[in-house]
C-alpha cells in the first residue's frame, strides 16, 4: 500500500509549484490556471484523507471544491474576457491603474 | 516495491513533470495542455485510491468541461507568447523562497505527524458511488443546496458579464 | 437660633450680589447695581449682627457647625464648616461694617467710571471670599478665602486694565502674594502631615498637649508656625514681601480702602492670631514675627516720610501699621494684635476714603505738590481726614491710642529685646505722627499749588461724605473699650476676646499700672514731637526741594524693586526665556509632537511602495500572509523536528 504521506507530500508540492506560477507567470490566464492547480492539490489532500480515516467525507468535499471551481472558472474567465478587451493585453503588469 | 507503489511514484512524476512544464511553457495553450495532463495525472492517483467517482468527475467536469472552456478562452482571446515585462522586483525575489517556506512547513507538518495517520484500507473496499451518494443526499444536503445555488449565481453572472454595452 | 444655624448665608448674600451683578448687570443703569451690590453687602452686615447677637445671648459658646463634606479622602476630611468665637465677632463686624459703609461710598465715587457693574461685582466677590476666609473652622476653607482674596485683589488693583501700570500692578500682587501662598501651603502641609487633620479645633487640641519648643530648636511646631508666618508676610505685606502694596495704588480709592487697609491685608495678622496655640508654642518665630514686624513698622515709616502721591503715603503708613500687629502678636499680646487691627480699619479707611475725596474734588490729581490750600474748600472732607490723621498719630482720647499703646506697653514688657523693641516702636510713631501732618499740611494748607482754571475745587457728594463721617465717630469712640484701663479698670476688649486668644497676656497688671501711665505719656509726647516737626517744616509756604543723597534713597523706597528685579525677576525671565521656551518648550515638546508627525509621515512616505498598483506584488503579500498563517498552526507540529532530527 501506498502510505498516505507519500500523497500529501506530493500534494504540498503541487501546491507549491502552484504558488511558484502563480506568482511567476504574467499572463491572466496562466495565473488562473495555476490557482486551478493548487485546488487539485488540495483535491488530492483531501481524497488520501478520506482514504486514510476510512470515511467518503472527503470525497464529497472534493465534488463541492469541484463544483466551485468550475463557477468560479465560468465567472472568473467572463472578467478575464472583459478586462482583456479593456486593457488590450494579456499581461496582468498591464493593469497598474490602482497605482499610487 | 508493489505494483501501487510503482504506479504512484510513475503517475506522482507525470503530474509534477506537467506543472513544471506549466510554469516553464511561454505560450498559455501550452501551460493549458499542461494543466490537462496533472488533471488525468491526478485522475489517475484518484483511481488507484479507490475513488472512482471522484476520478470521474475529475475528468469529466475539469478535464472535459472547465479546461475546454479555458483552451476556447485562449484562442477567443487570441493569446500569444508572454510579454517578458517584469515590473515587480519584489515577486521575482520573493516567489520561489515563499513558494519553498510554505511547501516547506506543509511537508513538514505532514512528514512529522505522518505517524498519527492510520493505515489506509485496501483499495475498493469502502469507496462507492452509493455510499458517497447516500452521504451527500443526506449529511451534506445543505451545503448540495447551496452548491446549486451557487452555479445558479455563476450562470446569471457569466450571462451579465458577457452581454454586449448597449 | 435661624442665622447661627445658617451661617453660610453670611457670605452667600456677596456671593449673590456678585454673580447678579457679573451676569446680568452690562447694561443696568447705576441705580439697579447700587441696588443690589448695597442690598446684598448690607444685609450681609445685618445678618451678622444677628448672628453676633444671637451668640452673645448664647453665653458666648464658640458656635461650629459643619455644613457639607467638601473633601473626603481616607481618614481626611475638610468640610464647609463654619465656626463663630469672639474672635470671629470682631473679624466680622470690621469686614461687613467698614466694607459696607464703602461700598457706599463707592457708588458716589464711581459713579462716572466705566464697568460700573463690574466693580461692584468684583467688590462683592471679594466680600464673599474675605467672609469665607473668616468664618472658615479649618485650615483648607480659610485657604479658599486666602486665595480668593488674592485672585480679587489682582483684578480690583488691574480694574483700569487698559493702563499698563494698572494691570503690572495687579499682576505683581497676584505673584508676590502667590511666593507667600506656597509658604503657607508648606506649613499647611506639615501640619497636616504631623497631626492628621487641618480643623482649628483638632489641630490646636493637639498642638496644646505637645511640648513647646524650645528657643532656637527648629522642632515640627517652629517650622510650621514660621511657614504660615510667610503667608502671612505676603498677604499682609510685611519685609520681604511687601512690595506689591505701594504699586496696589494704581487700584481705585475705594479698593484700597476696603482691601489694602482694612480686611485683605489683615487676614495674615487674623491666621496668626487664630494660631496663637501653635505660635505660643513656638517662641523662635514669635521673636521673628516681633522683630519682622518692628522693622516693617520702621522700615515702611521711613519711606512715607519723603512720598509726594498722597495714595503712596497712607500706603506705606499701612505697611507700618501692620508692623504693628505683628509686633502685638509677635509679643504674646494677640489681643492687642486684633484690637489695633480694628482701630486701623477705622481710620486708615477714614483716611484712604478722604484721599479719595480729595482727589475726586481735584479731578483726579493725586501729587500732594500740586494741592494745598483746600481747607476751606471742601471742609467736611478735611475734618474727617483731620479726624483720621489725629487718630494714627495716637492722640488721646481717640482710637489708636489705646491700640498702639497696648502694643508697645507689651513690648517694653517682653523678654530678652523688648525694650529695643519698644524703641524702635517708638521711634516709629514719631515718624508716623511726622509724615501725617505732613500729609495735612502739604494737601490743605499753604498756597494754591494748582491752577485754578484747569481744577474746579468741589466738595464730595452725600454717599460719599457720610460714610466718611461715620468712620470719623469709629476713630474717635473705637478705643473706648480700653478707657478703663486708664483707671486701672479692665480692658473690655481683651476681656472679650481673652477666651479665644488665651488669657493672661500681661502679667502682673497692678504694678505695671504706673509704668503704663508712664508710657503713654511718652507715647503722646512722640506724637506731638512729629506735630510739631511737621508744623515748622510744612506749616508755611514750602517749595519743593531737589531730591539727592538720604532722601534720594526713601523717596527711591531704598531700590527694593530694583534689587528684586534684578537678582529675582531678571534672571528668573533669562530662565523662562532661553531655558524653558527655547530648550524645553520648542526643541523638547514642539519636537516630540512634531517629530511624532514627522515620524508617522515618513513611515507613511515608506509604506506607500507597497501601493504599487502591481498585481504580482500584491499576489506575493497575500502569500506571506498565508505563510504567517501556517507557521503559527504548523510551529508546534514542526517544532521539534527542528531540533530533533532530520525530516
Amino acid at each position: 500500500m501506498v502510505p498516505t504521506s507519500y500523497y500529501l507530500i506530493l500534494s504540498a508540492i503541487l501546491f507549491g509549484l502552484g504558488i511558484v506560477a502563480f506568482v511567476f507567470k504574467r499572463n491572466i490566464i496562466t495565473i488562473f490556471m495555476a490557482i486551478e492547480l493548487m485546488l487539485n492539490a488540495v483535491n488530492l489532500a483531501f481524497v488520501a484523507f478520506s482514504q486514510s480515516w476510512g470515511k467518503t467525507d472527503g470525497e464529497v468535499f472534493v465534488l463541492f471544491v469541484i463544483v466551485v471551481a468550475a463557477a468560479e472558472a465560468a465567472v472568473g474567465l467572463g472578467i478575464i474576457i472583459l478586462t482583456a478587451r479593456n486593457r488590450r493585453s494579456l499581461n496582468v503588469e498591464r493593469v497598474d491603474l490602482l497605482k499610487l | 516495491m508493489t505494483a501501487s507503489l510503482v504506479i504512484f511514484f510513475v503517475l506522482a512524476l507525470l503530474a509534477i513533470f506537467a506543472a513544471v512544464s506549466l510554469i516553464l511553457q511561454r505560450h498559455p495553450i501550452h501551460s493549458a495542455l499542461s494543466l490537462i495532463v496533472v488533471m488525468v495525472a491526478l485522475a489517475g492517483l484518484y483511481l488507484l485510491m479507490g475513488a472512482e467517482f471522484v476520478a470521474a468527475v475529475q475528468i469529466i467536469v475539469y478535464g472535459g468541461a472547465i479546461m475546454v472552456l479555458f483552451v476556447f478562452v485562449i484562442m477567443l482571446l487570441n493569446a500569444e507568447e508572454e510579454e517578458r515585462t517584469n515590473f515587480s522586483k519584489l515577486a521575482t525575489y520573493a516567489g520561489i523562497p515563499l513558494a519553498l517556506a510554505i511547501a516547506g512547513f506543509i511537508a513538514a507538518a505532514i512528514a512529522r505527524s505522518s505517524g498519527s495517520l492510520p493505515a489506509p484500507e485496501p483499495s475498493g473496499a469502502l469507496t462507492s458511488t452509493k455510499t458517497l451518494s447516500n452521504l451527500l443526499f443526506s449529511d451534506f444536503v445543505y451545503p448540495f443546496e447551496l452548491t446549486s445555488f451557487l452555479i445558479l449565481v455563476a450562470i446569471l453572472g457569466a450571462i451579465v458579464l458577457a452581454q454586449r454595452e448597449n | 437660633m435661624p442665622i447661627l444655624n445658617h451661617l453660610w448665608i453670611i457670605p452667600l448674600l456677596p456671593l449673590l450680589g456678585s454673580a447678579i451683578n457679573g451676569l446680568f448687570g452690562h447694561g443696568w443703569p447705576n441705580k439697579t447695581v447700587n441696588m443690589v451690590a448695597l442690598g446684598s453687602t448690607g444685609l450681609s452686615f445685618a445678618s451678622g449682627v444677628e448672628a453676633v447677637r444671637e451668640f452673645l445671648a448664647n453665653g458666648q459658646q464658640p458656635f461650629r457647625k459643619e455644613f457639607f463634606d467638601w473633601i473626603v479622602a481616607g481618614n481626611f476630611r475638610a468640610g464647609f464648616d463654619l465656626q463663630l468665637d469672639q474672635l470671629t465677632v470682631v473679624m466680622l463686624m470690621v469686614v461687613t461694617g467698614v466694607g459696607f459703609l464703602i461700598h457706599i461710598y463707592s457708588t458716589g465715587y464711581m459713579a462716572h467710571e466705566g464697568g460700573y457693574y463690574r466693580f461692584f461685582s468684583y467688590l462683592n466677590l471679594f466680600m464673599f471670599f474675605m467672609l469665607i476666609l473668616v468664618l472658615a473652622a479649618n485650615f483648607v476653607l480659610l485657604f479658599v478665602g486666602w486665595e480668593g482674596v488674592g485672585l480679587c485683589s489682582y483684578l480690583l488693583i488691574g480694574f483700569y486694565f487698559l493702563k499698563k501700570s494698572a494691570s503690572d500692578a495687579g499682576k505683581k500682587a497676584f505673584i508676590v502674594n502667590r511666593i507667600g501662598d506656597f509658604g503657607f501651603m508648606l506649613g499647611m502641609f506639615l501640619l497636616f502631615r504631623t497631626f492628621h487633620t487641618l480643623d482649628f479645633a483638632d489641630l490646636f487640641k493637639q498642638i496644646a498637649d505637645r511640648p513647646t519648643d524650645a528657643m532656637g530648636q527648629f522642632g515640627t511646631l517652629t517650622v510650621a508656625a514660621l511657614l504660615l508666618f510667610v503667608g502671612a508676610t505676603g498677604k499682609s505685606a510685611q519685609l520681604p514681601l511687601y512690595v506689591w502694596l505701594p504699586d496696589a495704588m494704581e487700584g481705585p480709592t475705594p479698593v484700597s480702602a476696603l482691601i489694602h487697609a482694612a480686611t485683605m491685608v489683615t487676614a495674615g495678622v487674623y491666621v496668626v492670631a487664630r494660631s496663637h496655640v501653635l505660635y505660643s508654642h513656638a517662641p523662635t518665630v514669635m521673636h521673628v514675627v516681633a522683630i519682622v514686624g518692628c522693622a516693617t513698622a520702621f522700615f515702611a515709616a521711613t519711606i512715607g516720610l519723603v512720598q509726594s502721591d498722597i495714595k503712596r503715603v497712607l500706603a506705606y503708613s499701612t505697611v507700618s501699621q501692620l508692623g504693628y500687629m505683628f509686633l502685638g502678636c509677635g509679643v504674646g499680646a494677640f489681643s492687642a494684635g486684633i484690637f489695633h487691627l480694628m482701630t486701623h480699619a477705622f481710620f486708615k479707611a477714614l483716611l484712604f476714603l478722604s484721599a479719595g475725596s480729595v482727589i475726586h474734588a481735584m479731578g483726579g490729581e493725586q501729587d500732594m505738590w500740586h494741592m494745598g490750600g483746600l481747607a476751606s474748600k471742601i471742609k467736611a472732607t478735611f475734618w474727617c481726614m483731620l479726624f483720621g490723621t489725629i487718630a494714627i498719630a495716637g492722640f488721646f482720647p481717640f482710637a489708636a491710642f489705646f491700640s498702639k499703646d497696648a502694643i508697645l506697653f507689651a513690648a517694653f514688657n517682653s523678654e530678652s529685646g523688648g525694650k529695643a523693641l519698644y524703641t524702635v516702636g517708638l521711634l516709629a510713631a514719631v515718624l508716623t505722627s511726622f509724615y501725617m501732618f505732613r500729609l495735612m499740611w502739604l494737601t490743605f494748607f499753604g498756597q494754591k499749588r494748582y491752577d485754578e482754571h484747569h481744577v474746579h475745587v468741589h466738595e464730595s457728594p452725600l454717599n460719599m461724605t457720610v460714610p466718611l463721617m461715620i468712620l470719623a465717630a469709629l476713630s474717635l469712640t473705637g478705643g473706648w473699650f480700653a478707657l478703663p484701663t486708664l483707671w486701672g479698670g479692665k480692658d473690655y476688649f481683651t476681656e472679650f476676646l481673652s477666651p479665644a486668644l488665651g488669657a493672661g497676656e500681661i502679667a502682673g497688671l497692678e504694678n505695671a499700672h504706673i509704668l503704663e501711665l508712664t508710657l503713654s505719656g511718652v507715647a503722646m509726647a512722640a506724637a506731638f514731637a512729629g506735630l510739631i516737626v511737621a508744623w515748622r517744616m510744612y506749616a508755611k509756604d514750602v517749595k519743593r526741594g531737589k531730591s539727592e543723597g538720604l532722601h534720594k534713597i526713601l523717596y527711591n523706597k531704598y531700590y527694593v524693586d530694583e534689587l528684586y528685579q534684578a537678582v529675582v525677576v531678571g534672571p528668573l525671565m533669562w530662565l523662562s526665556r532661553n531655558v524653558l521656551w527655547k530648550v524645553v518648550d520648542v526643541g523638547v515638546i514642539d519636537g516630540t509632537v512634531n517629530g511624532i508627525a514627522h515620524g508617522t509621515s515618513a513611515v507613511g512616505d515608506t509604506v506607500r511602495h507597497t501601493q504599487s498598483g502591481n498585481t504580482r506584488s500584491y499576489a506575493v503579500w497575500v502569500l506571506v500572509g498565508a505563510l504567517v498563517v501556517f507557521a503559527i498552526i504548523f510551529w508546534p507540529i514542526v517544532h521539534p523536528a527542528v531540533f530533533g532530527g532530520v525530516p
